[in-house]
């Protein structure tokens, strides 16, 4: 035999120790493999039947409705719009100041964790929680959106102000030092410019907001739609639907600089931030309601007081709480990975890499915007009354919205590629050269979004699928303040543990820690 | 017509081999980089077997110039660019291996990503084994040196067995005995070879045929054998 190696190399296997598989691409495959995998398993716990008899018919009737559209009461539809943007308006507003604020003190743990806290409750659950004491009222609205919007706010721009340059500020004369001054020279200046981007980004994501409070009861766009649906008026139900596309959609055509001053001053007057509160109802809200059923008006440390509450936890648990926090964690799940395929599959809709002609790529891109401006609930509640209720309506509805986000955001990250001058073309493009260069961007943008659709998948439960808002819903209703309000704070902590666990896998993956506009 | 006829007579002299099937030919082109025009009549001709290296200051002309010719033929051209365009995250052998994307079907190189087949591994095997990257074929990119990232960036062109080997300063991150080594290399796997080179002596002793860029002109071209480094120096910092 020959000394020389045999020409076929039958298997992979490398000769020495030095050439094993070492790729940084092999911690990114493992992480989505296992990710998939639970998704896989998490299919196979949930309910994903479809339980309507005839879905073509109902979704008939909506196609029908979609293009017929038609205003039963302009004056309704314009009022709802105006209220719409007045909420979103004022509650990203005062968001904006107190975010600012609590930016300020970023580096201080317990203002980080306030925070986390606030913007792990979603707006809704504020909604809810307002709507005890202050009633169906203007001030509601804007509390909802203001409080967990500053939470993010905050967030992003303390990030904002970690990342900025650290040059300028280093170079400040050294000596006496004032540190607020300095900072408004060396570092707002440089992080103005994404502030504004991100702030002008939330206000589109307020507007979403603003229109679902409608669910609960507010007077914004969601209320007529949600109505007008579950009435089965399609034609009306379409034309707060186009009232809301539109609204979005042509932002950027009047929301200038210059002229937010007016549109501020003009919401404040058309709806001034009041309500009338009994404080006695208040008291008795704080001081009784809200606190556990077993705890009101004993002595705190009796030993029978204590096994009453254990006995409360015990039984909340097995009726609600485990099975809340399991059907919203499942959905969260297959709903992330759901996102993420569809992402992957839609991304080249807004790439000049895979669609060339503009005129084409401006369709594609059309197509990702439209569906990431439908708000979530909206989308699960069409998909409720077309396929019934079953967890595929919400699967499908946080898919496409958050999937139509991360889409459109890699198509146009795609574009900042340098690709070589023979690189290949079509699939094969793809899944050399575009896929393993976009995967960690892919990946941060994915994880970033985690927490979100896990707050969504919470929220989804108040038209009615079992996850933890279905039972904090169905405990508002009963007036079972207590229960409601241990609830949100379940769902608070899992938002908060998921975000935690997401912020180490981006830290152990590498990929970027400050998201672009998610 | 007049700087054309000085070129013709210059190569035909510079002509070592017997073959004369003219592969690339510019008569009085402009050519532009960037909507910057860098070339204003451009006249040149470049036949089979030949071996040319393209000697000037950056900014001379020399990309522009490689980009044109390889417009010219873009299917019998293996082109390795001055910057590798790897893909960091994937391993030495997908990023050689993706020089021959196009000869294998869609079904095979999707399979070949996730999990690399013994046939695309007999391909690429030999030819990382010739370029010192045996130790390092499932390595992502991202993991090597400069030198070695230059040497997968060879790998690529070598791989599509092209006949023609069009460089821009491919062995600029590597050190001098194993430049001299990869330019043998590829000059044995190519019959046809243009080079953007900065290094006079390498140039020298590799190609047959110098051709001095400045300024968007040709102003040297003659045969190696004909030619000094001295001759070659005044293409630098003269302007």
């Amino acid at each position: 035999m020959p000394l020389s190696a045999p020409n076929k190399t039958s298997s992979p296997a490398p000769q020495s120790a030095a050439s094993a598989i070492n790729t940084s691409a092999g911690a990114l495959r493992t992480i989505s493999f296992w990710f998939a995998i639970c998704a896989l398993l998490c299919l196979l716990l949930v309910d994903i039947d479809i339980s309507t008899t005839d879905p073509w018919a109902e979704m008939g009737l909506m196609t029908a409705g979609a293009l017929s559209p038609l205003v039963w009461s302009w004056p309704t539809l314009l009022s709802s719009l105006a209220n719409t943007f007045a909420f979103a308006l004022q509650g990203v507003t005062v968001a904006a100041i107190v975010g600012f604020a609590l930016a300020l003190g970023y580096r201080f743990t317990l203002v980080r964790a306030f925070c986390a806290f606030i913007r792990s409750i979603h707006e809704l659950f504020w909604a809810l929680l307002f709507i005890q004491v202050a009633g169906l009222s203007s001030l509601t609205g804007l509390l909802a959106i203001a409080i967990p919007y500053a939470g993010t706010l905050a967030k992003i721009y303390g990030e904002l102000f970690e990342e900025v340059d650290p040059a300028p500020s280093n170079n400040l004369p050294r000596g006496e030092s004032r540190p607020l001054s300095e900072f408004f020279y060396s570092v707002l200046p440089l992080a103005w410019h994404s502030m504004a981007t991100y702030t002008s980004y939330r206000f589109e994501c307020a507007i979403r907001s603003s229109a679902i409070l409608g669910f609960v009861g507010l007077p914004t766009l969601g209320f007529h739609l949600e109505t007008a649906l579950s009435d089965g008026h399609y034609s009306q139900a379409a034309a707060f639907f186009y009232a809301l596309l539109l609204m979005i959609g042509t932002l950027r055509l009047w929301l200038h600089k210059g002229l937010l001053p007016i549109y501020l001053v003009a919401v404040f007057y058309y709806l001034p931030p009041q309500a009338t509160i009994s404080w006695q109802l208040l008291v008795r809200f704080v001081t009784e309601d809200i606190v556990p059923a077993p705890l009101r008006g004993q002595a705190l440390l009796s030993g029978e007081t204590i096994n009453n509450v254990a006995q409360w936890i015990n039984l909340l648990w097995q009726q609600q709480i485990w099975p809340g926090l399991l059907n919203t964690v499942l959905l969260g799940q297959i709903s992330l990975v759901f996102t993420g395929l569809l992402a992957l599959a839609l991304l080249p809709l807004n790439s000049s890499l895979f669609i060339q002609r503009r005129w084409k790529r401006g369709i594609g891109d059309s197509v990702l915007i439209l569906l990431r401006t439908l708000p979530e609930t909206l989308l699960a509640f069409i998909g409720l009354l077309i396929l019934g209720p079953s967890m595929l309506p919400a699967i499908l509805a946080l898919g496409i919205h958050n999937g139509a986000i991360i889409g459109h955001l890699l198509g146009r990250y795609t574009e900042e590629l340098n690709l070589r001058a023979d690189a290949s073309r079509g699939v094969t493009l793809y899944f050399y050269e575009v896929l393993p260069r976009i995967y960690r961007q892919f990946l941060a943008f994915l994880f970033y979004r985690w927490e979100v659709i896990l707050r969504e998948t919470a929220i989804l439960g108040i038209l009615g699928i079992a996850t933890l808002g279905f039972y904090i819903d169905s405990a508002f209703e009963t007036f079972r303040f207590d229960v409601a309000l241990l609830l949100i704070l379940v769902s608070a902590a899992l938002n908060i543990s998921v975000d935690q666990f997401a912020r180490y896998l981006r830290q152990r993956l590498q990929l970027k820690t400050v998201p672009e506009s998610l | 017509m007049s700087p054309s006829t000085n070129q013709i007579t210059n190569q035909s002299t510079s002509q070592s081999s017997n073959s004369s099937a003219v592969l690339f030919q510019f008569s009085d082109q402009r050519l532009q980089y960037e909507r910057r025009t860098l070339f204003d009549n451009l006249s040149l001709s470049i036949a089979k077997g030949e071996r040319v290296a393209l000697i000037g200051e950056s900014g001379a002309g020399k990309s522009t110039l490689l980009k044109a010719l390889r417009e010219q033929r873009p299917d019998q051209v293996a082109w390795c660019p001055q910057q590798p365009g790897l893909v960091p995250i994937l391993s030495t052998f997908h990023n050689i291996y993706m020089g021959a994307l196009s000869s294998h079907s869609l079904a095979y190189n999707l399979v070949n990503l996730i999990k690399p087949l013994p046939g695309a591994l007999s391909i690429v095997e030999p030819i990382a084994k010739q370029l010192g990257l045996e130790q390092h074929l499932f390595s992502s990119t991202d993991k090597l040196s400069g030198g070695q990232q230059q040497r997968t960036s060879i790998g690529r062109a070598l791989i599509q067995q092209r006949p023609i080997f069009l460089g821009d300063e491919p062995v600029a991150n590597v050190d001098e005995y194993q430049g001299q080594a990869l330019l043998q290399l590829i000059c044995q796997g190519h019959d046809t070879v243009v080079l953007a080179l900065h290094d006079i002596a390498q140039a020298l002793s590799i190609c047959t045929r110098i051709i001095g860029l400045q300024n968007g002109a040709i102003v040297i071209d003659a045969p190696s054998d004909q030619l000094q480094a001295s001759d070659l120096a005044g293409l630098y910092g003269a302007s």
